[in-house]
């Protein structure tokens, strides 16, 4: 079967690849992009840790066609550090321990990159359920859920 | 039709290690002409923190700064042996390996500094800044750089150690059925307060309050962290997760993360811990381990907190809400208890 050409935004730059018909975007950035950062959990949308943005919104990439990002931005982990610096999210994470494994932190992060990107000023349950298609086995949520928390703006403006 | 309130109390003696063999762990520690040191593990980080505590162990024991350690957990091909991350074992029994090793390549580093400044090894102390000079007289004193490139490149030493750490192996005693299965202890209480759904038969937890003695503290931080997520799991254990042959039979076995459940962000509660420490005398600088003793509590605790909620009496894992609508239905209805 003939390979299908796909441009798309890759963390704010334009990458070409071709994809088989029915690659999955999980498999794209990972296998042809090289982007390692979103992990493979259970392949099913049942855990979370694929989580990347698309256009800004929050998606699923183990059950997001390729072929539907074309011309839009994807945006992973792998473009949240500012340079050399941390996103403030993910100093927050280190600073409250939110990570153990760390096998969920990556869409933990994109979880809450979503999140603080159209609500600034979370309440804690808007961040409970931000995350809520997030599974995460080592920390009891308690240290990710402050650590969004702390990052967002309601916490820095007091 | 209501919700009723329980709270249920559990107290657990938690061994740390095991009796198999002698449960024995080795580390390696050597440093590079750079005067860091690597410690080699084949023992595993699973995220618990072990990398971070054997290195501020090694640190402490050498006298240096916690940065001029690095610690490279390898693989069980290269590594010195270690029987595993299990058991609560990884801060007690590779701790005090990495501590024996770490003792040894003091020992070693001394006497090249010993060499280096003209003086006896015994009238020598680190400053834990990365410095060697004489007890007394600061002013002569010698970096661990300079010991490590004089000992590589003018003694011809290596600084290193070796470290094992052994427990005897305890037999059991053919008359008496008498063993020492262990010989260091930690302790944990913990209470749980769930609200019973009589009508659905779900448990929610309310709160959780625990109280843990397990040994010295060695980073705080790193404690409550596995305090905190391991309590999940207990609540996982207790409520959500069915294990092989699955009920009522192997062919209902769950095939994902919707039918295998587990507790998300917004199933917890409040857990109020306390950590009492009590340093084990035979314990890197005291320390025990939490380990598998932070889900172990949980489970009892919420058998126990459902019974006082609604009177039934769960023996079997997990408690899902078809075995409490079962039993409150056999027994005619809730029978909240005396609240305690």
């Amino acid at each position: 079967m003939a390979k299908i050409p796909l441009q798309f935004r890759h963390n704010g730059r334009d990458v070409a690849i071709f994809v088989d018909g029915g690659t999955n975007l999980l498999v794209a950035l990972r296998e042809l992009i090289g982007d390692m950062t979103p992990k493979f959990g259970c392949g099913q949308g049942g855990c979370g840790t694929c989580s990347v943005l698309i256009d800004g919104e929050l998606h699923l990439s183990c059950l997001t066609l390729a072929e539907i990002v074309s011309g839009r931005s994807v945006e992973t982990l792998d473009g949240m550090k500012q340079g050399p610096n941390l996103h403030p999210l993910q100093r927050a994470f280190a600073d409250n321990f939110a990570a153990q494994c760390g096998y969920c932190t990556p869409g933990m992060l994109m979880a809450a990159k979503a999140l603080l990107d159209r609500n600034p000023w979370p309440s804690r349950a808007e961040v409970v359920e931000a995350i809520s298609g997030n599974i995460c086995r080592c920390t009891g949520y308690e240290p990710i859920i402050n650590a969004i928390l702390a990052a967002s703006g309601g916490r820095a403006s007091g | 039709m209501t919700r009723h309130r329980g709270r249920g109390i559990a107290s657990i003696n938690y061994p740390i290690g095991m009796n198999l063999g002698g449960d024995p762990s080795q580390a390696l520690v050597h440093s590079n002409p750079s005067g860091k040191f690597t410690v080699a593990l084949s023992s595993i980080d699973l995220g618990q923190g072990m990398k971070s505590v054997t290195r501020q162990i090694c640190a402490e024991t050498l006298g240096v700064p916690v940065e001029d350690v690095y610690v490279d957990t390898a693989d069980s091909d290269t590594g010195p042996h270690c029987m595993g991350s299990f058991a609560s074992r990884g801060t007690h029994r590779v701790g005090n390996a990495v501590m024996a090793a770490a003792h040894e390549a003091r020992g070693v580093m001394m006497e090249a500094a010993a060499e280096e400044l003209e003086v006896n090894a015994a009238d020598l102390d680190t400053d834990g800044q990365g410095n060697i000079h004489v007890k007394g007289a600061p002013h002569r004193s010698i970096s661990t750089k300079d010991v490590a490139i004089a000992a590589q490149f003018k003694q011809g030493k290596t600084i290193s150690g070796r470290g094992i750490f052994l427990v005897p192996l305890s037999n059991v005693d053919p008359e008496t059925g008498e063993m020492s299965p262990a010989t260091c202890y930690a302790h944990a209480c913990l209470v749980a307060e769930v609200e019973v759904d009589d009508e659905t038969g779900e448990v929610a937890m309310v709160r959780m309050d625990s109280a843990y003695e397990l040994g010295r503290a060695l980073n705080p931080r790193l404690v409550e962290q596995q305090l905190v997520g391991g309590a999940w799991m207990g609540v996982s254990h207790a409520l959500y997760e069915t294990p092989e042959p699955y009920y009522p039979a192997p062919v209902h076995g769950p095939r994902d993360f919707v039918e295998y459940l587990m507790p998300g962000p917004g199933d917890i509660c409040p857990h109020d811990i306390a950590v009492l420490e009590r340093p084990a005398p035979d314990g890197p600088f005291g320390a025990k381990g939490p380990g598998e003793m932070c889900a172990n509590p949980v489970l009892p605790a919420v058998a126990n907190a459902i019974f006082n909620a609604v009177g039934v009496r769960i023996d079997d894992l997990p408690i899902t809400p078809e075995k409490v609508l079962r039993a409150i239905k056999a027994q005619g209805g809730a029978r909240p208890q005396a609240r305690r």
